[in-house]
């Protein structure tokens, strides 16, 4: 029987390899159907009237003036009259009418009276927030702090933090519903095909309409983004659903940019004063942070700081601001980039205040990461990252970057991640004619993970990789998890391999008597049934499926513990350029050395880290989500002003995945959080090495450069 | 309107108090939404509010009268023929004024290689090609595309196979979640039939009107190269 263990790296003819991604002609020639391509018979578009308050009662709902436009077809109230609205932008009445345009104008016809609450947009000044808007999610001591700040020879002291930013998926969140009879059929762009039926199940019973979960019929083949913001039906999704049945017609509902910006994904902020100290030599002895931030209306959890280093003396507090800004959703790595900020520029201050280069500093410290084995990740991939960057030679002390109003500088910043797989299962059909399919109700974000579940189903079957059909984005296929916290490649990998190790055998099983061998004694390799050992007895795959007559041979898979691990290390080091005249920071060069286990396919994984490098460089030094409190709402829900990297503003970016022994036996690991998590750290640390001042608060625009700067000028902080 | 454009805009010769007379004009509207604005209420009321200046810009870039219900190249605010010439073929349709070119193909002809992103002419997702330019179909009426040649990545492609762009995309991983991908190809496309000869510089400063989320830039600036260089021996187009 065939061993269901990954194989050894002399025995992988795909996994490990660079395949290109198997559903790229489809994106690349535009032919690939998104949610939002979806165009069905009689389709009506929906849109919605959002509120322009931040806290408001409604009062009154007058929809009749647009229910008399021409071409609407149907109104849904979703925020009923006497209820409250918590953030600007959210949603009140969803209306359907026969095309984009009169819909979008019927919507501007609703009328709403509102009575205006008092409200906070801003954690800008924690202690004037008041007791309502304030919730201590952690007061954590460790040691003895005050114990520890006597014993410090150098302490550092600083202010850090990050603004809320948005999601910005660039289709934006909605779907397509159609009912037929008792079924109902979404296209949704999610990350959650398996789990969304439920969704609507749930959803759709809070407004009175039942439906069974196995009459949803979930499909988002293609989605354009999701980053941890498209888990849920959403509020639109359930109006969606409510139109399409008041109205017996399909309708569309997609989010208009502004409003996606306002309401369907932030990241919450995170500052935090930090005192930390250490011995003379570097040796860290004491932390301590009092921090804050917000995640809107509720609470996103308390960070875990410091970040990677267990300082022996802690004392950290958290306090959530509870604001109106709209729902925080997971971003990719939750917490983590807030934390590595916060911590790594920290670390970084201080290296600077005992003169040491900050790689020295942190690998003096490694003793102090606890987690089993991650120290020799850690040092590994600091000595892969230092020879990338060229390190040593370019490294100078902080703020000696030489005379002239351009100045260079180096950063370097570390982080962790879990990325266990999640529960997925698998189903692997061998057709008669040697067809392959393999089915999963998982999805591909554009992460890779059609080519990777390809990838694994061919290896095991010792096929080429064109030789597979790859089903998934569709719950009708076996319950694979939600696509978050980089469960995914765990997930689809392990239950590929056991499904399709499991089809194997039977095929081995039918196959053995014309070979005159026992199926333990055979294998699939290079298109064959052969014996081990023995490639002169073989028959070619499509002479092997011949042979199971005229049904198909399936096998099934589960997540398997022993083919995964978790738990990931990561460096990166940045090189930026200040114009110290006119505050602009200009990436130079960015390395990010990153392990994941074993590397299925190593092109989309680099890509996924290149990916994350320039979602970190936009974050570092153009990302915020404005808030205004006089008028309680979003200054910049656009792409004008709410800004993401453009190709000119990246630089030279350099990945490098730590795979081979020590690595690979580990099995698989997720990917798509861990290189996410530093770039904010390690270009704030570059931009204070360059111009020898923090520059405390993120993203890096030329005004909070420049009054840093001033600060200097001053005498601040050095 | 374009990433490529540089058309010369039609100031510079008033006097003046006429200058001073168009910019509070022109702030007028920007306190209105422009997009709503032009949306909502069909050429004819924009050239009754607007003032001459924006009327005269309206009304040469409306069609000339080819049918019934455009007396004195006033159009709308309901359905009017409007034709388009699209990846060669003639298409005829009745849109209200108001339609962006960008809806007319998708909504009305199910052309979805263009996609809606930030709407507004910034991100580049909707390009599309008006006789061999990259344009932001989002900001375009439909009405003013009239007599002008418009290529979708739809046209771009050959029945069999990939262009040599779409090919470099996929060669060099050049696309995640593949959203901003066709746009980005129209725009490279574009770029490079403008510039046989791309420089790792050149192309960065040509192609800031597109934007990426997911962050392909490495794969795009390399996809660029490559498809340069097989577009010269294949030629260009399809």
């Amino acid at each position: 029987m065939a061993d269901y263990h990954w194989p050894p790296a002399n025995r992988r003819a795909l996994i490990g390899k660079r395949e290109k991604r198997i559903d790229g002609p489809v994106k690349s020639s535009g032919r690939a159907k998104y949610s939002y391509d979806i165009n069905r018979p009689g389709m009506l578009w929906g849109k919605m009237a959002t509120s322009p308050y931040a806290h408001a009662k409604v009062t009154r709902i007058d929809t009749s003036a647009a229910e008399a436009m021409p071409g609407v077809k149907g109104v849904v109230t979703i925020v009923p009259e006497g209820q409250e609205v918590l953030w600007a932008g959210q949603e009140i009445v969803a209306i359907a009418a026969d095309s984009e345009e009169r819909a979008e104008a019927a919507a501007d016809a609703i009328k709403i009276d509102y009575e205006p609450l008092p409200y906070l947009v801003t954690d800008a000044d924690p202690e004037h927030a008041g007791a309502e808007h304030s919730k201590q999610l952690e007061a954590r001591v460790t040691g003895n702090p005050d114990q520890g700040f006597q014993q410090a020879e150098v302490i550092s002291e600083g202010h850090y933090g990050l603004p809320v930013i948005t999601h910005c998926c660039l289709e934006t969140h909605g779907q397509v519903t159609e009912w037929n009879g008792d079924d109902l059929t979404v296209w949704s762009t999610t990350q959650n095909v398996s789990g969304m039926a439920g969704e609507y199940v749930d959803g759709l019973k809070q407004q009175g309409i039942t439906v069974a979960a196995n009459n949803v019929h979930v499909i988002s083949h293609y989605m354009g983004g999701g980053f941890g913001s498209k888990f849920a039906a959403d509020t639109w999704g359930i109006a969606c659903a409510q139109l399409s049945k008041k109205t017996g017609r399909p309708v569309k509902m997609m989010l208009e940019r502004d409003h996606e910006l306002m309401v369907a994904g932030a990241r919450p902020s995170m500052h935090a004063h930090v005192k930390v100290g250490a011995k003379r030599d570097g040796t860290l002895v004491a932390w301590d942070s009092e921090s804050w931030g917000t995640g809107g209306p509720s609470d996103a959890g308390a960070p875990r700081l410091p970040y990677i280093f267990e300082v022996p003396n802690v004392r950290a507090r958290h306090t959530a601001i509870l604001t109106n800004i709209g729902p925080a959703r997971a971003w990719r790595a939750p917490n983590h980039p807030q934390m590595a900020l916060i911590s790594n520029a920290a670390m970084e201050d201080l290296a600077a205040k005992l003169n040491m280069d900050p790689v020295d500093f942190m690998l003096k410290n490694m003793n102090l990461v606890t987690a089993p084995d991650r120290a020799k990740t850690y040092q590994e991939e600091f000595a892969k990252a230092s020879e990338l960057m060229d390190w040593k030679s370019k490294w100078h002390p902080r703020g000696k970057s030489g005379a002239g109003p351009l100045k260079r500088g180096l950063g370097v910043s570390l982080h962790t991640w879990g990325g266990r797989g999640n529960l997925s299962n698998c189903l692997v059909t061998i057709h008669p004619d040697g067809s392959v399919e393999t089915s999963l109700g998982s999805q591909d974000l554009g992460t890779g993970t059609r080519t990777v579940i390809a990838i694994v189903t061919a290896e095991t079957l010792g096929l080429p990789l064109e030789a597979v059909k790859v089903n998934i984005g569709e719950n009708k296929y076996p319950p694979a998890g939600a696509s978050g916290g980089s469960t995914t490649v765990s997930g689809v990998s392990t239950s590929t391999r056991r499904a399709a190790t499991e089809a194997l055998n039977s095929l081995l099983a039918k196959v053995a008597p014309s070979l005159g061998a026992t199926p333990d004694q055979l294998e699939a390799w290079g298109g064959k049934i052969q014996v081990k050992g023995n490639a002169a007895k073989s028959i070619s795959w499509k002479q092997a499926c011949a042979k199971m007559g005229a049904s198909s041979i399936s096998g099934t898979g589960k997540t398997s513990n022993d083919l995964m691990s978790s738990g990931v290390g990561g460096v990166q080091m940045s090189e930026v350029e200040v114009d110290t005249e006119t505050g602009i920071v200009k990436i130079i060069k960015h390395v990010s050395v990153q392990d994941c286990g074993l590397v299925i396919d190593v092109r989309t994984a680099e890509s996924q880290v290149y990916g994350a490098a320039i979602m970190g460089i936009t974050y570092a030094l153009f990302e915020e989500k404005i808030m205004d409190q006089v008028t309680g709402r979003c200054l910049n829900p656009n792409m004008e002003f709410y800004k993401l990297a453009s190709i000119a503003d990246i630089g030279e970016i350099v990945v490098h995945m730590m795979t081979g022994p020590g690595y690979d036996e580990r099995g698989t690991i997720g990917l798509g959080e861990p290189p996410v998590i530093s770039p904010g750290a390690a270009i704030s640390n570059a931009v204070a090495n360059a111009i020898g001042v923090r520059v405390p608060e993120l993203p890096l625009t030329p005004d909070r450069v420049l009054a840093a700067l001033g600060t200097l000028e001053k005498g601040g902080v050095a | 309107m374009s990433p490529h454009e540089d058309k010369p805009r039609p100031d510079g010769t008033e006097k003046p108090d006429e200058k001073r007379e168009k910019n509070a004009q022109e702030k007028k509207l920007r306190d209105l939404s422009r997009r709503s604005f032009i949306k909502g209420a069909g050429i004819a009321s924009v050239a009754a509010s607007a003032g001459a200046l924006l009327a005269d810009r309206v009304l040469e870039a409306a069609p000339r009268p080819q049918s019934g219900g455009m007396a004195g190249g006033v159009v709308g605010p309901g359905e009017v023929p409007i034709t388009l010439k699209i990846n060669g073929q003639i298409r005829k349709l009745n849109l209200e004024p108001r339609v962006m070119l960008l809806d007319a193909l998708r909504n009305h002809l199910d052309l979805t290689g263009a996609k809606k992103v930030c709407d507004r002419a910034t991100c580049g997702a909707c390009t599309v090609h008006l006789d061999g330019r990259a344009v932001y179909s989002c900001t375009t009426l439909a009405i003013d595309a009239q007599g002008h040649d418009i290529t979708t990545i739809e046209g771009l492609e050959p029945k069999e196979g990939l262009h040599p762009m779409s090919q470099a995309f996929w060669n060099n991983d050049a696309q995640q979640c593949g959203f901003c991908t066709p746009g980005f190809v129209m725009a490279c496309t574009a770029y490079v039939e403008h510039e046989p000869n791309p420089t790792y510089e050149g192309l960065q400063k040509s192609l800031g009107g597109n934007l990426c989320r997911c962050g392909t830039y490495m794969g795009i600036r390399e996809a660029v190269l490559e498809a340069a260089k097989t577009m010269k021996t294949k030629g260009g187009r399809a």
